[in-house]
């Protein structure tokens, strides 16, 4: 039976250089579960070590968490790629670690934690996972499509990170899921901004780093259950799912 | 100066669009967000971007550019080529990065256009 969940789908950790310390795994679970989300999902800067302790602290408490990250290609482009196991996100870690250049400088772009469950720290990614992958757009989509994942473009009214500020506009045939509006960008002026982008599905999350941010901005999907293989299915309204307006 | 003339004076290299650099060459412009060159660049400019995307042909044919150059020894996405070849726009690519290279062409005469 289909019914409707409301997700944020697009949360950092504490991984994230510019995620708050605070973001670990029991604490954002707290906080989507008293926001009434049923579905969140884990989207570090080009690294998904944390996933595999949100997706375990969900389960404990019932809240579906989606194994994700935010790939930033080579063109500087911000996409999100969503999973239903870790071990696809890892696959995906793993093509992003060999096109990722550089190490972190801690004190400029700030600390990148690994936790486990409990929200204790296990240590410290070294990689400079705020910088951008040698990876051309299009290969990383297909790489994503080839694991059976979810794309979705970030925040694409944003002139920085974005396709349409990279890119002048969405290349014809591009086979993104969907594209992500920010707060900043109501939903009417977003109608009336990317008119010529209808024939995707047009999603609004919270791209929380703070703890306060989670769930403060969602999307309503109508689905069978809280996986990411629906979430493609109602991106693309394919056998009766759905974005809800 | 066209771009057969500044190809040949800064050490260019063509990949694409070798039957159009006839073209008369009206300033420069410099920058890799798309969106910023389709906003602010002028017909008959030389764009200078490291974006090798099949994205800034588009851009190109769009804006009546004169030609691309690539710069820190990029090199154009093959798409990017072909999709160049088919629209007639110049590619060039070049060594050095785009500050330095900028900087050279002003010295020569090519300006950037004043925003009003």
């Amino acid at each position: 039976m289909l019914r409707t969940f409301q997700a944020d789908l697009h949360i950092h950790s504490c991984l994230s250089p510019c995620g708050d310390e605070a973001m670990r795994p029991q604490a954002i679970v707290h906080q989507a579960l008293a926001m009434g989300l049923d579905m969140i999902a884990i989207c570090d800067h080009n690294s998904a070590e944390n996933v595999t302790a949100f997706v375990s602290a969900g389960s404990e408490r019932g809240l579906t968490v989606l194994p994700g990250m935010e790939i930033t290609s080579k063109e500087e482009i911000h996409l999100l790629a969503l999973f239903d196991r870790p071990e696809e996100c890892l696959a995906l870690q793993e093509l992003v670690y060999q096109n990722l250049p550089g190490e972190n400088v801690e004190e400029v772009f700030g600390s990148q934690t690994v936790v486990n469950e409990r929200d204790e720290a296990l240590g410290t990614n070294r990689k400079m996972l705020i910088g951008a992958t040698l990876l051309p757009l299009e290969r990383i989509i297909s790489f994503v499509n080839s694991l059976r994942g979810v794309t979705i473009a970030s925040h694409i009214d944003r002139q920085a990170f974005s396709i349409v500020g990279q890119l002048g506009f969405i290349p014809e045939g591009i086979l993104l899921d969907g594209l992500e509006i920010s707060r900043r960008t109501s939903k009417e002026e977003a109608k009336k901004r990317f008119h010529s982008y209808q024939r995707f599905s047009f999603v609004r999350f919270s791209d929380a780093h703070h703890l306060g941010d989670v769930g403060k901005d969602f999307t309503y999907f109508l689905l069978e259950k809280t996986t990411s293989e629906e979430v493609k299915l109602a991106l693309h309204h394919r056998e009766g799912r759905g974005v809800v307006e | 100066m066209t771009v057969f003339d500044i190809a040949k004076s800064f050490g260019l290299e063509t990949r694409a669009g070798k039957d159009h650099l006839a073209e008369e060459v009206t300033g420069g412009y410099a920058s890799d967000l798309l969106s910023d060159v389709i906003a602010h660049s002028r017909k008959g400019n030389l764009w200078i971007t490291i974006q090798t995307h099949p994205n800034i042909v588009a851009v190109a044919t769009m804006k009546e550019l004169a030609g691309i150059i690539l710069t820190g020894g990029r090199e154009p996405d093959p798409g990017t080529l072909q999709k160049a070849e088919e629209e007639g726009i110049p590619i060039l690519v070049s060594p050095l990065f785009t500050f330095e290279l900028a900087g050279r062409l002003y010295q020569k005469g090519i300006s950037g256009l004043s925003p009003c």
